[in-house]
């Protein structure tokens, strides 16, 4: 299975201040790929995957998404972003709109599709993640994992070929981590490019091709779940999972 | 229900010895200064008659009819008389975008918007300066009254706000320079009292202006009290703007909204929501420090009710406090107007957005 990769990320560093937060970080993803990336918190999965959208710049190395590199030029970052969506720990829904509002604002001001059109697709994403009858609820009326799920849809209108998500699960109860989860499945199945930091190791060993260990800023491990999970080679990943699987 | 209101009383006024002291005390007070004011400005008061023999005369209470008399001049100043149409007919347009704005169902916000703060101004300017071939001109000099107090008030309402949106949001950019200017512009109007400003305008600004750049007295007071404002303006927009959590923008630029665009329909709506109370506050205080442009020769409302309070055909003991009074009412219906308007406005939005 050789695909071209459509994220390519090699020997990037990053400081935040005179904190190195990636250390020579190289990782390159095909397309249709599924990575999940985990390690222990502030080991910099958070700002490896905000460098690939831009919201953190890398000081040093290359990164190119989809055959664009993305330096200062803003026009290559909006162009980038556009084929990248994005999922947060926090959800980050626009309070002040409805969910429809949510799901069509990018389309009709980034994409310039005409309102009917971005409600159509935000209503069939929306459907996608089993939430179409709150569509004209504010998020503030919703549940986490409903909250979660429509941060989802409004990544999905956008079309996009990649999709990152940032812990999208740890903010949520219990109870409602699987129905985010089984939308995330259901978009891996269709063949959705995806990125995500996640400590799910259920949903790593299901979809994930393989699985980053991260530490410190540096990628210590990477490989197939099977071998991930079963075989690993570095101590530093024998102590993580020791402790994740215990918990 | 009289039983309710009884125990309503006992819980709230006389719940101990303390509140009970309170309660008398501002009974004491209420009961002292009250009766006295309705009496002299309603039972006492005088309600008709012509100058000041008719409110002379002992146990008289407010002159109204010296209110009535001068209203053309509180309203207009020396303007003159067989042109005041065109006031009224300035602030019946002025009015005719402004109430379709206030009431939220009417639609197409954006094209009244444009109407209130570009058309109109203009038309206004054209039709109260009379500055256009087949009008007649009438200069600043004259202008006067409710009618200064509104073209400074309003001059610093429009302009203050998007100048203060524009200098909050310079202040907390990621551009040095930009973030530089807008702080040191925004503490050193907010560093200079409002007095000093129209000062500065009215007294020094002609001193290095060359010659030749003639600059009006009002307008000059009306570039000091715009950029004055928005500098308040500027830093209760910024208190909204860090009431906005960061995942906001983040998300934002993610779907690959632009600055302007994130800023515009995420970031502001949220942020101006926040400090709606602030804003009108800022409103309020503006529109009662116009009366400041007095010091530099402006005659503003209550300057004009000064100028009829020395006219000797009404000059009577209770004249002044007449005048005040009835100054004092009309900044009062103003000020209040727009305080009710912002607690309706907050209570609309936020039916909506549950947080
Ligand atoms: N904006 C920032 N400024 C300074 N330090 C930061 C910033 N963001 C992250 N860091 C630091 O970088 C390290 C990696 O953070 P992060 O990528 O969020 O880790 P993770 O997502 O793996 O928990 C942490 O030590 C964190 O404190
Ligand atoms: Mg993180």
């Amino acid at each position: 299975m050789t695909k071209s990769p459509i994220i390519e990320i090699a020997h990037v560093d990053k400081w935040y201040g005179d904190f190195h937060a990636l250390k020579d970080v190289s990782l390159s993803v095909a397309e249709g790929e599924r990575i999940v990336i985990a390690g222990p918190s502030g080991s910099g999965k958070s700002t490896l995957i905000r460098c690939i959208n831009r919201l953190e710049a890398h000081d040093k190395g290359r990164i190119a998404v989809d055959g664009i590199e993305l330096t200062e030029d803003l026009k290559r970052i909006d162009e980038v972003r556009r084929e990248v969506g994005m999922v947060f720990q926090q959800f980050n829904l626009f309070p002040h709109m409805t969910v429809l509002e949510n799901c069509t604002l990018a389309p009709i001001w980034v994409r310039k599709q005409p309102q009917e059109e971005a409600e159509a697709t935000a209503m069939r994403f929306l459907e996608r993640v089993r939430i179409p009858e709150q569509a004209l609820k504010y998020p503030g009326q919703l549940s986490g994992g409903q909250q979660q799920r429509v941060a989802i849809a409004r990544a999905l209108c956008m079309n996009p070929k990649i999709m990152l998500f940032d812990e999208p699960t740890s903010a949520l109860d219990p109870e409602m981590i699987k129905e985010v989860l089984d939308v995330m499945v259901g978009l891996a199945n269709d063949g959705m490019t995806m990125i995500c930091v996640t400590h799910e190791m259920g949903f790593a060993r299901e979809v994930a091709d393989r699985v980053v260990f991260m530490d410190q800023g540096e990628i210590v491990e990477e490989a197939p779940p099977a071998e991930f999970f079963t075989s690993p080679k570095s101590e530093r990943t024998k102590a993580f999972l020791a402790q994740i699987l215990r918990g | 229900m009289v039983t309710t209101s009884i125990k309503w009383l006992r819980r709230n006024l006389f719940s101990n010895w303390w509140n009970t002291g309170l309660t008398v005390l501002v009974l004491y007070v209420l009961w002292s200064a009250v009766p006295p004011f309705i009496d002299w400005a309603f039972v006492s008061a005088v309600w008709h008659g012509e100058g000041r023999a008719a409110c002379l005369g002992p146990g008289k209470g407010a002159c109204w009819p010296f209110v009535y008399a001068n209203l053309d001049q509180f309203i207009y100043g020396r303007y003159p008389a067989e042109l005041r149409w065109r006031v009224n007919v300035a602030f019946l347009l002025g009015l005719a975008g402004l109430v379709p704005m206030l009431i939220p169902r009417v639609p197409a916000k954006f094209w009244n918007l444009g109407y209130l703060v570009i058309a109109w101004p203009m038309i206004a300017i054209v039709l109260i300066s009379g500055d256009r071939p087949g009008l007649i001109g009438v200069d600043t000099d004259l202008w006067g009254g409710l009618l200064v107090t509104l073209i400074v008030a309003i001059t610093g309402i429009v302009a203050s706000f998007p100048l203060g949106v524009l200098l909050a949001l310079g202040r907390r950019s990621e551009m040095p320079v930009i973030r530089s200017l807008s702080t040191i512009f925004i503490e050193f109007w907010r560093g200079v009292p409002l007095i000093t400003v129209l000062f500065m305008a009215s007294v020094m600004l002609p001193l290095f202006l060359p010659r030749e750049i003639h600059l009006d007295n009002l307008l000059r007071c009306l570039v000091g009290v715009a950029l004055f404002s928005s500098a308040y303006m500027a830093e209760v927009v910024r208190g909204g703007l860090q009431a906005v959590p960061r995942g906001q923008i983040e998300a934002a630029r993610a779907l690959g909204l632009s600055y302007w665009q994130t800023m515009g329909l995420v970031v502001l709506p949220q942020a101006l929501r926040h400090v709606i109370p602030g804003i009108v506050n800022t409103f309020i205080g503006l529109f009662k420090d116009t009366t400041l442009v007095l010091i530099v020769g402006l005659f503003d409302f209550l300057g004009q009710v000064r100028v009829q309070l020395s006219d000797m055909h009404w000059s009577t003991p209770q004249g002044a406090a007449t005048g005040y009074v009835f100054a004092a009412f009309v900044y009062w219906v103003f000020c209040f107007g727009m305080s009710r308007y912002s607690a309706f406005m907050e209570r609309r939005l936020n039916k909506g957005m549950v947080r």
